[in-house]
């Protein structure tokens, strides 16, 4: 080709390669320039009142004469609504992500995975409304009985998995003849003891009388739903790329489905459930209309800490409530105080992504030469 | 491309044009008077169709940030401006002047399964800042009392803290929700709550408390035997030039449709037609 035309080809690539270049640039910069300006806010608040009363401190009283600043209660509640998101949304998510990728048949893989996706796209202020005008009459008129329910879902499977692995355990060593009759015992024996155990449970927990419908757990539960469809979806792709090649030669070296499942594609998939869980976690900690709504904003730790059908206050509900009190000009110490509460959120998100980086190149390093 | 170019040039002038509108006003505040404000813009905007007013309802704190920051021709308030948003306003060269348009009382709600009939003032600070902990000790069942309370942001907030609390704080369990419909809704799905609203906001669903006595009621209210009870406020940047849309609007208080619309609503009218 001619020499013209060359240079207007590299030329062109230059402009292009330029134009990719700014536009990682501007997000970096973005990022960056949020960092700096919530610093630079947040720190004239930890010269005027120092570092202990925010991090050791329950009382929050903003408004108060003499105005109190301790953010320990609305630490404790974050953290509890993230815990419970977690344990409602990772084994759920992880659970129906392996259900899709391998146990359903495909075609209802391809009707259930865009239902789900769908779940992704309910906007958050419709999930709040949901969590306080009908979750939470819910759960003080009826909570008890829902506890109940939730314990049989949960329990029951869950029971019955473990009786068949221990009775298979505990008879492995008798001879066959009389192995199945002395398993059938055997199971029956703890199937019982399971019933009654999960029967006494659940009649103490129909009596339960919840106060207030507006607790931790209700933000926990709707919390999870949210997070479900992320961590549902991305951990299925990385599922999905573990590949074919690697299950086929699972099952052709003899493993059962589950020995595939929990001993080679799990954890040839690791670094993407990780991913998947972090992803979720971080929606959940960062939601704010669900908990403003829905969590009661009681700014104390509720007792015993794990208690969970006690009203929490968090972070992010925290910072949206108080946000028209703390003008620049009128109110400057709630301003600054408002920052440093997203401080500690971008902290946070900082130490998880720096623990999940840290997770994923472990597991690469273990795993080697596999990709 | 030209199409494209002639579409962007007449959507930026039309824009242009409509922002320059005097006949636009911006009414922001208290989600007690927020209502009384709704329904002002709705009968003034049936009468003067070219006219547009929006009324939002983010509390009377945001309310006077608005004003002050003239993003909004009005704000709707249930409490008077501090003295550090005076300072602001007057910072900003913003000449607050304040419209008493309606007489309010809080109104101290439970639900209406509740026996609780009537509180002293002093039960209900106690009840409040912790001491009462529980139904019992008013001589209701043995169920431990769950308290709501608007946020820092309301005007009502501030009302409640200033006649009730008198500066005492508010216990730690306390939940806080951001309107008064957020309360009424609280209180008449949960048998053990106790919360407070404005006057117009009590229905059927919630049980109001007499309070040393006296029921809240605009008779009450307006004679002040009633002891939470408050004016009102629409502030406007300076006194509206008269007989402009926002003089019209904000004086519709002084009229007799205006006073026949805030007893509908539910409030006490500073007249008496």
């Amino acid at each position: 080709m001619s020499d013209a035309v060359s240079r207007l080809r590299r030329l062109t690539a230059l402009i292009l390669k330029g134009f990719l270049l700014l536009a990682t640039a501007l997000s970096l910069v973005a990022v960056l320039l949020i960092i700096a300006y919530i610093t630079r806010d947040a720190l004239p608040f930890f010269k005027l009142r120092g570092l202990g009363e925010l991090f050791t401190s329950t009382a929050w009283y903003p408004s108060g004469r003499p105005p109190e600043f301790g953010a320990l209660a609305i630490l404790v509640g974050s953290g509890l609504v993230t815990l419970g998101s977690i344990l409602v949304a990772v084994p759920l998510g992880i659970a129906a992500a392996l259900a899709l990728s391998d146990i359903l048949p495909y075609r209802l893989r391809q009707t259930v995975k865009p239902v789900i996706e769908i779940l992704a796209a309910i906007p958050s202020v419709a999930y709040g409304f949901f969590a306080l005008v009908i979750f939470a009459p819910l759960l003080q008129n009826r909570g008890g009985s829902l506890l109940a329910i939730a314990l049989w879902l949960i329990a029951l499977p869950l029971g019955l998995l473990l009786i068949f692995m221990v009775t298979d355990a505990a008879t492995r060593s008798i001879g066959e003849d009389m192995a199945s009759f002395a398993r059938l015992i055997l199971a029956a024996v703890l199937a019982v003891i399971l019933v009654r155990g999960l029967l006494a449970l659940s009649a103490r927990l129909t009596l339960l009388r919840i106060a207030s419908g507006t607790n931790a757990l209700n933000v926990s539960i709707i919390l999870g739903i949210m997070a479900l469809p992320t961590i549902i979806s991305v951990a299925e792709d990385s599922l999905q790329a573990a590949g074919r090649e690697l299950r086929e030669g699972s099952y052709a070296l003899g493993a059962t489905r589950a020995e595939t499942l929990f001993k080679v594609v799990i954890p040839a998939a690791g670094s993407g459930i990780i991913a998947a869980i972090i992803l979720g976690v971080m929606r959940a900690v960062g939601e704010t209309m669900v908990v403003w709504m829905a969590s009661g904003n009681a700014a104390q730790i509720p007792s015993p800490w794990f208690n969970f059908l006690s009203p929490v206050r968090t972070l992010t509900a925290t910072i949206a409530g108080d946000m028209g009190e703390a003008d620049q000009v009128t109110g400057s110490i709630r301003y600054h105080v408002l920052f440093a509460l997203a401080l500690c959120l971008l902290l946070t998100s900082f130490i998880a992504n720096l623990a999940s980086e840290w997770v994923l190149r472990r597991q690469k390093r273990r795993l080697g030469g596999l990709k | 491309m030209k199409i494209f170019k002639t579409l962007l040039i007449i959507a930026l002038a039309a824009g242009f044009l409509g922002a320059a509108d005097a006949n636009k006003i911006v009414v922001d505040g208290s989600t007690t008077v927020g209502p009384i404000a709704k329904a002002f813009a709705e009968y003034y905007m049936k009468l003067n169709p070219g006219v547009n007013i929006t009324v939002s309802e983010s509390g009377s704190g945001n309310g006077a940030k608005s004003l002050v920051n003239q993003s909004c021709q009005v704000a709707t308030m249930s409490r008077l401006l501090k003295l550090n948003e005076y300072e602001a306003a007057v910072h900003s060269e913003v000449l607050p002047v304040v419209h008493v348009v309606a007489l309010d009382g809080i109104a101290m709600i439970v639900h209406p399964g509740n026996p609780a009939k009537a509180l002293t003032m002093g039960q209900i600070k106690d009840i409040y800042t912790g001491k009462i902990t529980n139904w019992k000790q008013l001589g209701g069942p043995n169920v431990p009392i769950v308290i709501i309370s608007r946020d820092t942001n309301s005007g009502t907030y501030e009302t409640f803290e200033t006649r009730v609390m008198k500066g005492e704080k508010i216990a730690k369990n306390c939940e806080y929700v951001g309107s008064n419909g957020a309360v009424r809704q609280r209180v008449q799905s949960t048998t053990a709550a106790i919360g407070y609203v404005g006057i117009g906001f009590i229905d059927n669903t919630v049980k109001a408390l007499l309070v040393e006595n006296v029921m809240p009621t605009p008779e009450t209210v307006k004679d002040g035997s009633y002891p939470i009870a408050r004016p009102l406020y629409m502030v406007t940047n300076d006194y509206p030039k008269m007989g402009s849309h926002l003089y019209r609007f904000v004086t519709l208080y002084l009229s007799k449709k205006g006073q026949a619309i805030i007893e509908e609503i539910g409030f006490i009218p500073v007249t008496s037609y």
